[in-house]
C-alpha cells in the first residue's frame, strides 16, 4: 500500500525562483524590492512589527540622557553641543519647564543672517508637539507622520521633559525587539532540533499523544497544527512538516466524524522517520477496500454541509505519506498507521527552507 | 496584484484584524467547499474561495498557509471563527457575490494558477 509521494504530494513553493516558470514578470516584480514575493517569514515579521509598535512604549526606545539648551544660550554654543554629541536638535528648558525646541535647521536660518550670537529664544520653535513616555510608539509614529518633524520631546504624566525620541530611535527599538524575538525562537528550535543528537540511545523516539473527541468539530485541526509546529521546532523540513500536517489533519477529522467515542492520535518522531497513528474503539470499517476509493463516504448530510465527507480523506493521506495501513474490526475499532521517511539531514540541525 | 488591490476591486469586507494587505501578494487561487479537496489542491500563499464559513476552515487554512479565505454568497462566519482566525493569523474576507463571479474577476485581474 506504499504510495509514491514524491510526485503527487510535492507542494510547489511559489516563492522559490528556481521553480518559477518562464513568464513575463508582473508589474510588481519589475518594481524592485516592493514587488518581491513575501515569504511566510517576511509576513510574520511584518505582523510582529505592527504588534511591536503597540507593545513597545516610548520610554523604552527614547534617548533619556538629555542635552538641553536654555533660552538665553547663544546659538554658537548650541551648535557646539550638537556637533560634540552628534545630534540634530535639543529641547529648550527654562525653570525645569519645556518651552521650545531648537534644531540644526533653526541654526542654519540664523547662520544665513549671520546671527550665531543671537540667543536660542530668538530662533527656537515654540510650537511644541510632544509625546508621552507611557504611550505606545505607534502614537509617536503617528505624530512624526502628521507633523513631519524629525524629533519629539518626551514628557511624563506631569508634563516634565524626560527624553527625546527620533525616528531612528523607533527603528532601532523595533530591530532590537525583533532580534530578541528571533533569538528566543532560535533557542527553542535549537534545543529541540538537537534532541536527537544530545540524547544518546540505540533508538530515540519522541512520542506525542492527543485525545480526540467524537463530534468535536470546534477543536478539529488543533492537534494537527500542534504537530506541524512541533515538527518544525524539531528541525523538520517544512515540506515534510506540511505533508505530516495534511495527513494527520485528515486522520484527526476521521476520528471526529466517524468514531463512537473518539480516539487517540499519536505521533512518534525518530531521526529517520515519523510515524503517525490513530486508534479508536469503534464502530470499525466493514469494507476497507471500499473506504479507500476516492469519493466514497459514509458521512451524514449534516457533516457534508460543513464541507467534510468528500470521500477524499484517506486518499489524501495516502498521497502524503510513504506508507499507510488500516486494520479494522467491526464492533472493535480501527487502527490507522501512517509513516513518512525522513532524509538523514533532517533533525540533525536546523534546516533552512 | 496585492491583497489590498484585490480587496478594493472586489469590494470585499475584511472580517479579521486589519493589517497592511498591500504587502501580501497571493500566488494563485483555489476554489472548493470540500475541505479534503482544498487539503489536496490548494497551494501555500494562494487565495481560497469558498462558501463555507464555519470554524474548521481556519484550521485548514492555517495548515496550508493560504494567503486569505474569501467567503462568498454572503455566508457569515460566527465570532468564534473570526477569533480563531485572528489567533492563527488567517485573513477572512467576505462578499455577497457568488463564487463563480469572484473566481472570474480574480482571473481577469491576473490571479491565475501558477504551476
Amino acid at each position: 500500500m506504499a504510495a509514491s509521494t514524491k510526485q503527487v504530494c510535492q507542494v510547489s513553493n511559489q516563492m522559490s525562483p528556481t521553480r518559477r516558470p518562464a513568464r513575463i514578470p508582473t508589474e510588481q516584480e519589475t518594481h524592485g524590492r516592493r514587488g518581491r514575493s513575501i515569504t511566510d517569514d517576511d509576513a510574520n515579521a511584518i505582523n510582529r512589527v505592527e504588534e511591536l509598535s503597540y507593545d513597545l512604549k516610548v520610554h523604552e526606545v527614547m534617548t533619556a540622557s538629555l542635552k538641553i539648551a536654555s533660552p538665553e544660550m547663544p546659538l554658537s554654543q548650541v551648535l557646539e553641543i550638537l556637533r560634540v554629541n552628534r545630534i540634530s536638535g535639543v529641547p529648550v528648558v527654562k525653570d525645569n519647564e519645556l518651552i521650545g525646541i531648537l534644531s540644526l535647521e533653526d541654526i542654519v536660518h540664523a547662520m544665513q543672517k549671520n546671527e550665531l550670537s543671537a540667543p536660542v529664544s530668538a530662533y527656537m520653535t515654540r510650537k511644541l508637539v510632544t509625546v508621552a513616555s507611557y504611550d505606545s510608539i505607534v502614537s509617536a509614529i503617528q505624530k512624526f507622520s502628521d507633523s513631519r518633524l524629525g524629533r519629539l520631546p518626551v514628557v511624563d504624566e506631569n508634563y516634565k521633559l524626560v527624553g527625546m525620541i527620533t525616528k531612528g530611535d523607533i527603528t532601532r527599538g523595533i530591530l532590537i525587539a525583533l532580534q530578541k524575538d528571533y533569538k528566543e525562537e532560535e533557542v527553542r528550535r535549537y534545543r529541540a532540533s538537537h534532541l536527537f543528537e544530545d540524547i544518546i540511545s540505540d533508538r530515540t523516539t519522541l512520542v506525542l499523544r492527543y485525545n480526540i473527541k467524537a463530534q468535536d468539530f470546534t477543536h478539529g485541526g488543533n492537534a494537527s497544527s500542534h504537530i506541524k509546529r512541533a515538527l518544525l521546532r524539531l528541525g523538520a523540513d517544512p515540506q515534510i512538516a506540511r505533508r505530516c500536517g495534511i495527513a494527520v489533519y485528515e486522520a484527526e477529522i476521521n476520528l471526529i466524524i466517524h468514531t463512537t467515542h473518539g480516539g487517540i492520535l499519536k505521533l512518534e518522531v525518530e531521526s529517520h522517520r515519523i510515524t503517525m497513528s490513530t486508534i479508536d474503539d469503534g464502530p470499525g470499517i466493514p469494507d476497507i477496500e471500499q473506504v479507500l476509493q476516492a469519493g466514497y463516504s459514509t458521512a451524514t448530510e449534516q457533516v457534508r454541509e460543513m464541507g467534510f465527507g468528500a470521500g477524499m480523506g484517506l486518499v489524501n493521506i495516502k498521497r502524503c505519506v510513504d506508507k499507510m495501513d488500516i486494520e479494522s474490526t467491526v464492533g472493535k475499532g480501527t487502527k490507522l498507521t501512517m509513516r513518512i521517511h525522513v532524509p538523514t539531514e533532517n533533525f540533525t540541525g536546523r534546516k533552512e527552507e | 496584484m496585492n491583497l489590498q488591490q484585490i480587496i478594493d476591486q472586489l469590494n470585499l469586507t475584511i472580517l479579521t484584524e486589519p493589517r497592511d494587505f498591500s504587502l501580501i501578494l497571493p500566488g494563485g487561487g483555489y476554489t472548493s467547499d470540500l475541505l479534503s479537496c482544498v487539503m489536496a489542491g490548494a497551494k501555500s500563499n494562494c487565495l481560497w474561495i469558498t462558501l463555507q464559513a464555519h470554524l474548521n476552515i481556519v484550521a485548514v487554512a492555517a495548515l496550508l498557509e493560504v494567503a486569505a479565505i474569501i467567503i462568498t454568497e454572503g455566508a457569515k462566519p460566527d465570532s468564534a471563527t473570526i477569533a480563531k482566525a485572528n489567533e492563527q493569523g488567517i485573513i477572512l474576507l467576505s462578499t455577497d457575490k457568488p463564487t463563480f463571479e469572484i473566481d472570474g474577476k480574480l482571473w481577469e485581474m491576473g490571479i491565475h494558477i501558477l504551476e
